[in-house]
């Protein structure tokens, strides 16, 4: 891109908010359909072999006891999340007690609030810069649903039109011990995933029957 | 405390200084033309014993056959209060002077009200949307607004 001298920045104000309107545009025309959520394993049949699943059940404890919450703060259902975490309730008995500023170091996001179609790309954005393996709880009623705002012109209905959610919380604001039990339901769905490959698919195609 | 100014004497006045340009509506309300806006206001800051140096908000109301910009006005130093409105018919291409070069805090309450209510304010500096992006539809906080 041509680049005057006379700017003072490559993009004007005006250039970079049409930016942003079409990214937002662009945001709202592809979520009109929730995305499913990521239970596909929760019902895959048993077809490992003893070993395999013991590597499944050291991997899965890892993940599940070692929850890293990013930072997604948009509304007030953040202060239960903060009483949450702080030694009342003290979310860090169950090994999330590290709040990342940054989503690569994260691979657990609460979404504590309403999200707006303004705000919607970052978040986005935020769960794609985070590294897998990463989960998602949906916390209170707006980002179940959208809650009282579910119709209103500038909120989205439930993060699971922006981005996939595994466990829901309702609630407005849930309490805090609503929260620790999601966090225990999402470590009972981690517990039966399975991280490593099938071993039929180690084997290289031509040997495979 | 803060005491509503009785508007009765300063439309007499207002009247004299600038004429058909402001009428009292209610007992402290200020009901200006909007042409004569710039005027009126920079009087009721000037003037000593007035003295209105500290803009508490500007927000506007949708009457379905006008809008109504209102503006409140407090004196720190008489600790009196004064509220005045301004009037523009029709829902199209509207506009209202703007008082962001006397006050700079107006600035983002006049593009707030730009943003939801669809009235323009003639010399802002940067009039564009506040809230919402660039390329959303309507006004939402018009009356007649279908999301």
């Amino acid at each position: 891109m041509e680049v005057s001298s006379d700017r003072e920045y490559i993009y004007t104000s005006s250039e970079l908010d049409r930016q942003e309107g079409a990214l937002i545009e662009e945001v709202k025309a592809g979520a009109r359909q929730a995305i499913p959520d990521p239970d596909g394993w929760l019902e895959e049949d048993v077809k490992r072999n003893i070993v395999l699943t013991s590597i499944d059940t050291v991997l899965n404890w890892a993940r599940r006891s070692s929850l890293w919450p990013v930072i997604c703060f948009p509304a007030c259902c953040a202060f239960e999340f903060i009483a949450a975490e702080g030694p009342r309730f003290d979310m860090s008995r169950f090994g999330m007690e590290i709040l990342r500023a940054s989503p690569r170091q994260a691979d657990l996001m609460i979404t504590a609030g309403t999200l707006t179609w303004k705000m919607a790309p970052v978040v986005r954005r935020i769960y794609n810069q985070m590294p897998d393996p990463k989960w998602v709880i949906a916390m209170g009623a707006c980002g179940v649903s959208g809650g009282i705002f579910r119709s209103s012109y500038n909120v989205v209905p439930g993060y699971n039109k922006i981005i996939p959610v595994d466990v829901y919380v309702p609630g407005c604001p849930p309490r805090p011990e609503a929260l620790i039990h999601a966090v225990q339901l999402l470590q009972k769905k981690i517990a039966r995933e399975h991280p490593m490959p099938d071993p039929c698919d180690l084997v290289p195609k031509g040997v495979r029957r | 405390m803060t005491q509503p100014y009785p508007v009765k004497d300063l439309a007499t006045t207002l009247a004299e200084q600038f004429p058909g340009a402001a009428e009292a509506a209610g007992d402290n309300c200020l009901l200006v033309r909007a042409a004569s806006l710039l005027k009126v206001m920079a009087y009721l800051k000037g003037t000593a014993e007035l003295d209105f140096a500290y803009l508490n908000y500007i927000t506007a109301v949708d009457y379905y056959s006008y809008f109504e910009v209102v503006y409140q006005l407090t004196s720190l130093t008489h600790n009196h209060t004064i509220v005045v409105k301004t009037r523009c018919p029709g829902r199209n291409n509207l506009s209202v002077p703007s008082v962001t070069g006397m006050w700079q805090g107006a600035d983002y309450q006049e593009r707030e009200i730009y943003d939801l209510m669809g009235i323009g304010f003639k010399g802002h500096p940067n009039l564009k949307r506040l809230f919402l992006w660039d390329g959303f539809p309507g006004h939402p906080l018009r009356k007649d607004f279908q999301p």
